[in-house]
């Protein structure tokens, strides 16, 4: 079973779909927040591939086209962004403001967690880009010196993290606005909280869309002048 | 036809994007780099919205499921986490609710406090633009 699934390129682009699939019938069925389907699609595939014993390379080499469409699918972020032009214009401060907090914020949080855990240099610049997209964050974290590929996992990790708890946290915070909504996505979990923040409805998307890229330019401008506090 | 011309308008820009991101050796990938380009084109009317509306629908619906591969590959580098696995995960978990909370409530406030200005607010948008 495990050499002739693996065997076709479509495997694991079928794998993805058919995972992710399960994912959203769970969460229609269950009503559950936390049935998030990226997260039940991901961790579906991780028990497919070693209940059947498939090699993860086997699943990668299909399932790396999906990847690769991202770059196009980043490209088509502006189409949201372009309907909802108006609305950013009003919300321009908003906006701005909530943004610059945000970086500000994920910045802070950073480094205080680390002298809690009092880790090193090498780790705590490591962490600084977590919450942008990854292109961005490869290369801020190489520029501070970082470990990149633990940068990356935890960019992905970040990105997973604010998909799944963002509706149980903008109810406990009681944050109802939906330009709120998609700036706190994009800003905290970059492009993976963004496909989130487009569920939710297209003005959360496009501020969402907003948020990857000007948060990503404001950190690689913002990490330099904290990378050396640690 | 409107399938073809949404699809070659979108990778079209998609290769500029990757063609200025290795051009210009700012840490800027290329999506977002394509990102701006294709807002400014539909902004300045040389694309039109309805000729990439489709297939861009497509792509958003589908970007969910385009992360699934790198969730996946966590797996293989659980080995090189290991002995920062606890003050990664707690990091990256306490920062990520931080960040989403801090970020939404102030753009909330400051939409709430402008909506309570009253109605001359919203029928002065064209003023308003700075």
């Amino acid at each position: 079973m495990s050499a002739f699934a693996g065997s076709s390129l479509y495997f694991g682009m079928l794998l993805s779909v058919g995972a992710y699939l399960f994912g959203m019938w769970l969460r229609k069925k269950t009503g559950l927040s936390l049935c998030n389907p990226l997260l039940v699609a991901i961790v579906a595939v991780i028990l497919f591939l070693s209940v059947f014993r498939i090699e993860y390379g086997a699943y990668s080499r299909g399932a790396d086209y999906l990847s690769y469409l991202l770059t196009p699918a980043t490209v088509c972020l502006a189409i949201p962004l372009y309907r909802q032009l108006e609305l950013l214009r009003r919300q321009a401060a908003a906006v701005a403001a909530a943004i610059l907090t945000g970086v500000a914020g994920s910045a802070a949080s950073i480094y205080v967690m680390s002298l809690l855990f009092k880790l090193e240099h090498v780790y705590y610049v490591t962490l600084l880009p977590k919450s942008i997209t990854t292109a961005i964050g490869m290369g801020v974290s190489e520029e501070a010196g970082g470990i990149v590929t633990l940068t990356v996992v935890s960019i992905i990790v970040t990105g997973i993290f604010g998909n799944v708890t963002a509706d149980w946290l903008f109810f406990i915070c009681r944050i109802e606005e939906p330009v709120a909504k998609g700036l706190a996505l994009g800003t905290a979990a970059h492009a993976i909280g963004t496909s989130r923040a487009l569920e939710l409805g297209e003005a959360e998307g496009a501020m969402s869309s907003l948020a990857i890229a000007v948060a990503g330019l404001v950190t690689v401008a913002v990490v330099p002048l904290v990378s050396g506090l640690i | 036809m409107r399938y073809l011309k949404g699809t070659a308008i979108i990778f079209g820009i998609t290769m500029a994007g990757d063609f200025l991101s290795r051009l210009l050796s700012l840490p800027v990938p290329a999506g977002v780099y394509g990102l701006f380009l294709l807002l400014f084109l539909l902004c300045a009317g040389w694309v039109r919205e309805a000729d990439v509306a489709e297939v861009g629908d497509f792509f958003l619906e589908i970007m969910p499921l385009l992360f699934i591969p790198a969730g996946v590959g966590l797996i293989e580098s659980l080995e090189q986490m290991r002995q920062v696995l606890i003050p990664f995960a707690a990091i990256n978990g306490c920062s990520t609710l931080f960040v989403m909370a801090v970020t939404g409530l102030v753009a909330q406030a400051i939409i709430r406090r402008r909506g309570a200005d009253g109605p001359v607010e919203e029928s002065s948008d064209r003023e308003e633009r700075r």
